[in-house]
């Protein structure tokens, strides 16, 4: 892929702990439209960081350059060690991140086990010969794979729908079964599209543990978008603030909270944002 | 002379092409309003073709059998609008495809069913003389067809730019949610689209079979409208118009400097291959860029 | 999702006890045993060899579209390639024995499948539909101009060598049922192992959602052409039964537009992603003709000639499809389920 610059530098840090994920000067815009602008900020490595904005802010955006399903117009990735002008999404579950999706992304045809061990696809070696004469190899692989699916699948409590096909089951549960396989294969850095969009409040509440398990329990660096100001506030570390595609703030909750610019662009008017906030 | 000769394969291949892109335009009607690719637009040519040669031969005068024809059509789109295609919306735009599949093989089984299988002679008055342009000769039957493809066109365009209902056709090729928001008629445009669509196939229908006779393979010109849509886009008229001139020259051209290199008879893939190859350089078609997918 | 098979193995046990490893036995007992001792040659020639040959070029198509979602038009472009493969194989390398020529054949038409298979990877939905019918008039354009596959013969029809496995001769209707049997048999198992492996469930999804599927790790380039290529194989041997157990002789026209079509037709009506459809499906568009000749005939005597049976072929056909696809879009399969659960539940109320 000679579109993909990979080079091992240092990247940028916080303090002197090598960031978990770093942009640099980001910038992308679809024809008119600006969708991020000069973004530059790093995430600790087992940092919750949250990433708020009004609509059409640039968020998803930003996930998608970072994931590398959008290619940037200028500016660099830093992910694992390595820069990165375009980061490639074939090899992201190697360089140990996933992430979910705004809009639901299940493999519906697949059971809910199926769902979270395809999250361990990357691991696979067993050729497709292998595995239909059922040598050894391949079974044990497979084995193991489902083995580490079941345990996430108690993790975040889905025993019970293990062997339903995923699009039959309602929403909550399918952005759950998305965290399932996104986390199965044990990322060191998860990046989640708003992951509680349409939930209940207890299913938010539900939520918002298993994230902080995910980061306590299983090592992982978290960066979130989310609406729910709430959630926001109580869940992460650091949060970074877009509006119209340009990073208007990035610090802690509290200094969020108290920052006139953010209060003008967003949180003025979250409390609408709140009633009829969208998926 | 070479050049003149060149010039020759070329027009002819152009003119064959525009006979390409009126068949094309009635896919491009249907997809813009109903995301449809209707493969059965060739069946319903083949149905108009044979009503119409039928309804002539047994008499009846060129304008009522026209019209007679054309209502045929209107039925016939407005029943595959609500037996069809209504309760499959919101399927996958694969299935609706299959569907017409489907309504593809009913048509042209009810249209021999109905008129019988043997191949109809079509005259329109035109004669097929080489006409001599320019020290260039051009058949006079492509040069009409063109010519009434090219009016065809034109008073779509026209139909489309200044009439209400086309204009709210055009809304709902844009944005159907707000088409029906601001109080269009789905009903009335759907209506109105279908018999468009079955005015071009019928148009269509009566060029094709003047050309090859009024029969079975008549359906197969769908065939050839296809690689015009790939290259064309599904959703442009323009893209069909250049798109069918392109395949029309195309296929002109590699059939007679390339046909004999390998015993001839390419025009059957030619087409398809060119467009591929196309494609695979420029995946967005001749126009528009390559919207990023969305997640 | 829909096969009762798969929903028992994904898991490796068996969660809820189901009659299908029993029923499947007794279907492959019967299937093999019965035929022979009660069929006619008709029966065999007309219905049952010619529904294996189009029940495994369904399977073959199924795992494309049913399963990895790509919708091919070109079908029966491989399953020709498998054929005069088969067919050059054998008068060519006399040596070899058939049962090699049929791998190799298919072998063949998974490379020729690979090749169309390409475009997949940049082109998508219509343009990717639109684009394998470049296989299906390439394909069969080439048969029909280079002599040499047809061993020059002058009209393009050759008759193939007499079925014959390990000096076994197979060349009686119910030899070559048989033959047609093992070979369904065999690849049938194969394709359900493939199905309920990893690699069959990175297919679907390929099929449900791409972009998460290339985020997750599956390598989705080598996966589609993965699809091509074991979709065109099998599709390639059924051609080699379609041409050596049934027909007997090759020709390009029998594997024209219509053939590739009725392949999509048997998977549809089937049931996509579903490998008892492709058998239920191309059993009823092996008897529906037949059941409709019979009809025709008792309801209008002469005025049904041959010409109207293939008219109102076309039109029952096309109306099966489109009530399916309105009515039942998971096939017969799904049909079968819902029947199977009633009169099961039925029972247990009786019981
Ligand atoms: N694939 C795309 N093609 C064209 N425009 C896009 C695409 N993706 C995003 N945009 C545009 O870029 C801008 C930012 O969109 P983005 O989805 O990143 O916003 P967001 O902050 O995630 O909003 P939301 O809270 O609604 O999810 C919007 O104006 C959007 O329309
Ligand atoms: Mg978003």
């Amino acid at each position: 892929m000679p579109a993909v610059l990979s080079e091992p530098v240092v990247p940028p840090a916080n303090g002197n702990v090598p960031s978990a994920l770093a942009v640099e000067a980001l910038s992308l815009s679809f024809g008119g439209v600006t969708a991020l602008s000069d973004i530059s900020f790093a995430v600790a490595p087992g940092e919750i960081r949250a990433v708020i904005g009004p609509n059409g802010a640039g968020k998803s955006s930003l996930l998608n350059v970072v994931s590398g399903l959008y290619r940037p117009d200028s500016g660099r990735v830093w992910l694992g060690g390595h820069s990165f002008a375009a980061v490639p999404t074939d090899r992201l579950a190697t360089l140990g991140v996933s992430r979910t999706f705004q809009n639901l992304a299940l493999f519906k045809g697949l059971s809910v086990l199926d769902n979270v061990a395809a999250g361990l696809s990357h691991r696979l070696r067993a050729g497709v010969l292998a595995q239909v004469i059922g040598l050894p190899a391949a079974r044990r692989e497979r084995a193991e794979a489902q083995a580490k699916a079941e345990e996430l699948l108690a993790f975040l409590h889905l025993d019970d729908v293990r062997d339903r096909p995923a699009g039959t089951l309602p929403y909550g549960t399918q952005k759950r079964v998305e965290l399932a396989r996104a986390l199965v294969s044990r990322p060191r850095l998860l990046l989640l599209d708003e992951p509680m969009a349409g939930m209940t409040l207890t299913e938010k509440r539900d939520l918002s543990g298993h994230i902080r398990a995910a980061r306590d329990d299983l090592g992982a660096t978290i960066v979130l978008i989310e609406h729910d100001i709430g959630v926001v506030m109580g869940l992460s570390d650091r949060i970074a603030v877009l509006d119209y595609g340009r990073l208007i703030a990035d610090g802690t909750p509290d200094d969020i909270r108290n920052d006139p610019v953010v209060i003008d662009a967003y949180l003025g008017v979250a409390h609408d944002l709140e009633a009829g906030e969208g998926i | 002379m070479e050049w003149q000769f060149f010039t020759e394969v070329l027009v002819g291949g152009l003119l064959s092409g525009v006979m390409y892109s009126l068949v094309a335009i009635g896919f491009v009607l249907i997809y813009k309003t109903s995301g449809v690719l209707n493969f059965a637009q060739g069946a319903l040519l083949l149905f108009a073709a044979l009503t119409f040669v039928s309804l002539a031969e047994r008499g009846l005068p060129v304008w009522a059998a026209i019209l007679l024809t054309l209502a045929a059509m209107t039925l016939i789109g407005a029943l595959i609008e609500r037996t069809v295609l209504r309760p499959l919306v919101n399927q996958p735009p694969i299935t609706l495809f299959m569907a017409t599949l489907g309504v593809s093989y009913v048509i042209e089984g009810a249209a021999q069913l109905l008129w019988g299988t043997q191949v109809h002679g079509l005259d329109l008055g035109i004669d097929d003389l080489p006409l001599e342009i320019g020290g260039v000769l051009i058949s006079s039957f492509d040069l009409f067809a063109a010519a009434v493809a090219g009016a065809m066109v034109a008073a779509l365009t026209l139909f489309f730019r200044y009439t209400r209902i086309g204009l709210g056709f055009r809304a709902v090729a844009d944005d159907q949610l707000a088409a029906l928001a601001v109080g269009l008629s789905l009903d009335r445009i759907w209506t109105a689209v279908w018999t468009a669509a079955g005015v071009v196939a019928l148009v269509a229908g009566l060029l094709w079979g003047a050309r090859l006779g009024v029969q079975f393979s008549l359906s197969l010109v769908v065939l050839k409208a296809l690689p015009v849509l790939v290259l064309g886009g599904f959703d442009s008229i323009a893209g069909a118009i250049v798109g069918g001139l392109i395949v029309g020259a195309v296929e002109k051209l590699a059939e007679v400097y390339v046909g004999p290199f390998v015993g001839g008879g390419i025009e059957g893939w030619i087409a398809y291959v060119a467009a591929l190859g196309f494609l695979l350089i420029r995946p967005s078609g001749l126009f528009g860029a390559k919207p990023v997918e969305r997640v | 999702m829909t096969d009762l098979a798969l929903e028992k193995t994904a898991t490796g046990t068996v969660r809820r006890l189901s009659p299908a490893p029993f029923g499947i036995g007794v279907l492959l007992i019967v299937a093999y045993g019965v035929p022979p001792l009660v069929a006619s040659e008709y029966l065999f020639d007309a219905i049952l060899t010619p529904f294996l040959a189009l029940a495994l070029a369904g399977l073959g198509l199924n795992i494309l579209t049913g399963y990895a979602g790509q919708v091919s038009l070109g079908s029966s472009a491989f399953m020709a390639v498998g054929a005069y493969a088969a067919y050059n194989l054998a008068l060519r390398l006399p040596g070899l024995p058939f049962l090699l020529d049929i791998l190799l054949a298919g072998l063949v038409a998974a490379a020729v499948g690979l090749l169309f298979g390409l475009p997949s990877l940049r082109l998508r939905g219509f343009y990717l539909a639109v684009s394998t019918l470049a296989a299906q008039f390439f394909v069969q354009w080439v048969f029909n101009k280079v002599g040499w596959f047809s061993n020059d013969s002058p009209s393009g029809i050759v008759t193939v060598p007499p079925l014959s496995v390990a000096g076994l001769p197979l060349d009686s209707s119910a030899g070559r049922y048989l033959f047609a049997l093992g070979v369904v048999t065999a690849v049938t198992l194969a394709v359900w192992r493939l199905v309920e492996s990893p690699t069959g469930r990175a297919l679907v999804a390929l099929r449900d959602h791409e972009t998460a599927a290339r985020v997750i790790g599956i390598p989705v380039l080598r996966v589609k052409l993965l699809a091509f290529a074991v979709s065109s194989f099998i599709i390639g041997v059924a051609g080699v039964l379609w041409a050596f157990a049934y027909l007997r002789t090759v020709e390009p026209a029998g594997f024209n537009l219509d053939r590739s079509f009725q392949i999509l037709f048997i998977v549809i009506i089937g049931g996509l992603a579903s490998l008892r459809g492709a058998f239920l499906g191309a059993a009823l568009i092996v008897v529906f003709p037949l059941l409709l000749a019979r009809l025709g005939e008792a309801l209008l005597g002469g005025l049904f000639d041959s010409g109207v049976l293939e008219m109102s072929q076309r039109i029952v056909l096309g109306l099966l499809i489109i009530t399916f696809l309105i009515a039942e879009p998971a096939g017969l399969t799904a049909l079968l389920d819902r029947a199977w659960n009633r009169i099961c539940g039925r029972f247990r109320r009786a019981g």
